[in-house]
C-alpha cells in the first residue's frame, strides 16, 4: 500500500471519530448534565426529559454510535482497500 | 418450600452449572488460557463480555446508590456504558490487530521497553485489586442475607468458589462460564422489574414503567417519588446531584474513561477472530449490558417508592389480598397526609422481609420518639416545612436506616414477591460478582506470569511453570482482595468506581497515545502512567487510607475533604487521565524520537489488514 493512501485512510477514520465523539459528547454530557435542568422543563411521557437522557437515552445513542461506527469503517477500510481478506 | 430451601437449590443448581462448563471446556494451551484460542464468536463474546462487566456493583449496588442519588445515579448509568463508545472507537480494533493477548504486552512492545511494561503491570495491578475488593464486598452482602451466614463467611466461601474455576477453566472455560452466568443474572434482574414495574404501573416493561402513571390514576409515578421525597425532607428525585454539577461531570468522565482503560474487559476483545469482529463486538456487549442498565433506574427509584410505601401508608401502597404490594388509586390521588400518626407502620407489624434483613445488620430500626411506628424521614434535611412537619408531628429523628448495597437483593421482597424470584436474585448476585472477579483474576494473573515474570525476569520459562506462576498469582491476589473486602472502603459501586478512576489515570491515556501518537516515546508514556498513577492514588488515599487500610488516611494534607475544586475521589480519575496526557506530551517534547520500526509498527496497527490469530510471543 503505497504512503498517500494510508495518510488518506486515517484522515478518513479520524474525521468518523471526530464526528461520533462530538455526538458522544453533547448526549452524555450536554443532554445529561449541563443542560438537563433546562430539558427538564419538556416530558417525555412521564419523564422530564433531561433526566430521561441520563437514565435512558444516552445509552440507546451510544449503542446506535457503536454500530454506526463499525459499518462506517468497513465502508473506509474497502474504499481504501485495507479490509481483511 | 420454605425461602431458605428454595434459595439453596437455585444457588446449588447455578453453581454446579459454572463448575460444570469450567470443567467441560478446560485450557490446554497458554493461548487457549489467555484468549480462549482467538476462537469466540462476537454474540458469543459480548454476553461474556457483559457478565465480565456487571459486577456486583452493576447487579447488587447500583440501583441502591440510584434509589439514594436521584437523578445523579445516572452518573453510573451514563458513564459504565458510554466508556463502550471510546473502547469501540480507541481501543478494541486496533489492539486486536496488534495482536499480543495482554495490555502491558502491548505497552512494553510500543515503547519498546521493559521498564514501560512493568510499569503498566504495576497499574494493572493496583486497578484490578482494587475492583475485586469491591466484588467481595458484594459477595459477603448476598451471602449474608441468602445462605443465612455473616458478611465475613459469604467472603471466605466467595474465594474458594472463584478460585476453583477461574484456576481450572483460563480464558475460555471462563468465557462460556460467563455466558450461562449472564442468563442467569439478567433473568434475576428483569423478572422481579417486571413484576414490580407491572404492579406499580400496569406496564410490565421498567423502561417504560417509570416513565409512566400509576396503577389505576392519572398521577405520573416519578412525579409521585418527586413529592414524598420532598415532603419527607430528601433532594427531589429527578433533579437531585452528588456535590455540584461539575463533580458529576468528572465522575461520569473517569467511569467512561476508566472503562475503556480496565485491562479485563480490554482482554476480551483479543479473543475475537477478526479486527472487523473486534469494533461490532462492544457493540454486542454493550446491547447485553443496556438490558441491565436501562432497568436498572426503574428498580432504584421503584424500590424507593415500595421502601416509603412499606412503612408509610400515606404513600398509596398497601398490600393486597394476593398477599402483594398493589397501588391504591385513592390515597395516591388524595395526596394523603406522611405525617399523620396512623401512616408510620408499627414496628410490630413490620413485614417479614425486614425482620431477615435486621439480622444482617444492614438494616435498623431504633425508636427514638418510643412511639413503636417506624419513621423513615430525613431528618438533615435543610427544608424548612419538612422541618416544621415533622416537629409538629412529634418525630424525633429518622428511626430507620437501609444500607443502600441491600436495595437490590431486598427489592423482590419489598414487592412481597414470590420465593423463587427471590431466589434467583441471590444466584444472580453472586453470578454477577464471581464472574467478574474471575475476569480480573484472568487480567492479573496474565500480568504477573507473562509480563514480569516471563519478560522481566526469567525469559526461559516453560509454558506449564508459566501457568503454575499465573494461578499461584491468582491465589496471592483472592487472598488480599478478601482480606481487604471484609474492611471495604465503601459501597461495591463506590469502591468499584475507584478502580475506574486508577484505570483511567494510568493506563487509557498510555494506550491511547501509543496508537493515536506515532511520535509519543517510551519517556513520555512512563512519565505519564507514573504521573497519572501517582496523583490518583495520593489523592484517593488521602480519602480512603493508603491501600484502603483504616486509620492512614491523611486528609489533613490535602486541605480537607474534596479539596480540588470539590471533586470527590471516585471523580478524580478524569483529572489524573489529563495530569498523565499533559506530562507525556511535555516529557516527550524534550526527549527523542521513537525509533523508526516503531513508527512502522503504529502504522500497520491503524490498518485492518493482516491480521492474525492472537499469540503470547515476544
Amino acid at each position: 500500500m503505497e504512503n498517500n493512501s494510508a495518510s488518506g485512510y486515517w484522515k478518513a477514520t479520524l474525521g468518523l471519530l471526530t464526528k461520533i465523539l462530538i455526538i458522544w459528547f453533547v448526549v452524555s454530557f450536554g443532554a445529561g448534565i449541563l443542560f438537563a435542568p433546562a430539558l427538564n422543563s419538556i416530558s417525555l411521557g412521564g419523564y422530564p426529559l433531561g433526566f430521561w437522557f441520563a437514565h435512558q437515552g444516552a445509552i440507546y445513542i451510544y449503542i446506535a454510535l457503536i454500530f454506526w461506527y463499525a459499518k462506517k469503517m468497513g465502508d473506509i477500510d474497502r474504499q481504501f482497500d485495507v479490509h481483511e481478506e | 418450600m420454605d425461602l431458605q430451601t428454595v434459595t439453596y437449590l437455585v444457588v446449588g443448581a447455578s453453581f454446579a452449572l459454572y463448575i460444570g462448563i469450567a470443567i467441560w471446556a478446560r485450557a490446554g494451551s497458554t493461548s487457549e488460557f489467555y484468549a480462549a484460542g482467538g476462537s469466540v464468536h462476537p454474540i458469543t463474546n459480548g454476553m461474556a463480555t457483559a457478565a465480565d462487566w456487571m459486577s456486583a456493583a452493576s447487579f447488587i449496588s447500583m440501583a441502591g446508590l440510584i434509589a439514594n442519588m436521584g437523578y445523579g445515579g445516572g452518573l453510573f448509568l451514563m458513564g459504565w456504558t458510554g466508556g463502550y463508545v471510546l473502547l469501540a472507537m480507541l481501543l478494541a480494533p486496533y489492539l486486536r490487530k496488534f495482536g499480543k493477548f495482554t495490555v502491558p504486552q502491548f505497552i512494553g512492545d510500543r515503547f519498546y521497553s521493559k521498564t514501560a511494561s512493568t510499569v503498566a503491570v504495576v497499574c494493572l495491578l493496583t486497578a484490578s485489586l482494587t475492583y475485586i475488593i469491591g466484588q467481595m464486598t458484594g459477595v459477603g452482602v448476598a451471602f449474608s442475607r441468602f445462605l443465612g451466614v455473616s458478611s465475613d463467611t459469604g467472603i471466605y466461601i466467595g474465594q474458594a468458589i472463584v478460585f476453583l474455576y477461574a484456576v481450572f477453566g483460563g480464558m475460555k472455560g471462563i468465557t462460556y462460564t460467563q455466558v450461562a452466568q449472564y442468563i442467569v443474572l439478567i433473568a434475576a434482574y428483569l423478572v422481579p422489574a417486571f413484576f414490580i414495574s407491572l404492579q406499580l404501573t400496569g406496564n410490565p416493561l421498567p423502561q417504560l414503567g417509570l416513565g409512566s402513571t400509576m396503577a389505576g390514576t392519572d398521577v405520573s409515578l416519578l412525579a409521585k417519588l418527586d413529592l414524598i421525597v420532598k415532603d419527607l425532607g430528601f433532594d427531589q428525585y429527578t433533579t437531585s446531584i452528588p456535590g455540584s454539577t461539575l463533580n458529576m461531570f468528572m465522575y461520569t468522565l473517569s467511569l467512561m474513561i476508566g472503562t475503556a482503560g480496565l485491562p479485563h474487559v480490554i482482554m476480551r476483545f483479543f479473543t475475537v477472530p477478526t479486527v472487523k469482529d473486534a469494533r461490532s463486538s462492544a457493540g454486542w456487549a454493550l446491547i447485553f449490558i443496556a438490558l441491565l442498565y436501562t432497568t436498572a433506574p426503574a428498580v432504584g427509584a421503584m424500590a424507593k417508592l415500595n421502601l416509603h410505601g412499606t412503612v408509610n401508608s400515606a404513600v398509596g401502597l398497601e398490600t393486597n389480598a394476593a398477599g402483594k404490594l398493589a397501588v391504591n388509586p385513592a390515597t395516591v390521588k388524595a395526596n394523603a397526609d406522611l405525617y399523620a400518626t396512623e401512616s408510620s407502620l408499627q414496628y410490630e407489624q413490620r413485614p417479614e422481609w425486614m425482620k431477615r434483613w435486621e439480622k444482617t445488620g444492614l438494616l435498623k430500626f431504633e425508636d427514638k420518639n418510643g412511639d413503636g411506628r417506624i419513621q423513615y424521614y430525613n431528618d438533615k434535611t435543610k427544608d424548612a416545612d419538612a422541618k416544621a412537619k415533622a416537629a409538629a408531628a412529634g418525630w424525633k429523628g429518622n428511626e430507620l436506616t437501609v444500607n443502600a448495597d441491600i436495595m437490590v437483593m431486598a427489592n423482590p421482597e419489598i414487592a412481597l414477591l414470590p420465593n423463587w424470584v427471590i431466589a434467583l436474585v441471590a444466584a444472580g448476585g453472586l453470578a454477577a460478582a464471581l464472574s467478574t472477579a474471575a475476569g480480573l483474576l484472568m487480567a492479573i494473573s496474565s500480568a504477573v506470569s507473562h509480563d514480569l515474570v516471563k519478560n522481566v525476569f526469567a525469559p526461559s520459562i516453560s509454558d506449564k511453570n508459566e501457568l503454575l506462576v499465573g494461578k499461584i498469582s491468582m491465589a496471592v491476589a483472592i487472598v488480599i482482595s478478601g482480606y481487604l473486602g471484609l474492611n471495604p472502603p465503601g459501597f461495591a459501586a463506590g469502591t468499584v468506581a475507584l478502580a475506574f478512576g486508577i484505570a483511567a489515570s494510568s493506563l487509557f491515556p498510555a494506550i491511547m497515545m501509543g496508537i493515536f501518537s506515532k511520535k509519543m516515546n517510551k519517556e513520555g508514556a512512563i512519565a505519564g502512567m507514573l504521573a497519572g498513577l501517582f496523583v490518583t492514588l495520593f489523592y484517593v488515599f488521602a480519602h480512603k487510607g493508603i491501600f484502603f487500610v483504616k486509620g492512614t488516611e491523611f486528609i489533613d494534607l490535602i486541605g480537607g475533604p474534596n479539596s480540588f475544586f470539590g471533586i470527590t475521589p471516585e471523580a478524580f480519575g478524569a483529572v489524573g487521565a489529563m495530569v498523565n496526557f499533559i506530562v507525556a506530551v511535555v516529557v516527550d517534547k524534550v526527549t527523542k524520537e521513537p525509533p523508526e520500526h516503531i513508527q512502522h509498527m503504529v502504522e500497520s496497527v491503524r490498518i485492518p489488514r493482516g491480521s492474525k490469530l492472537v499469540d503470547g510471543a515476544h
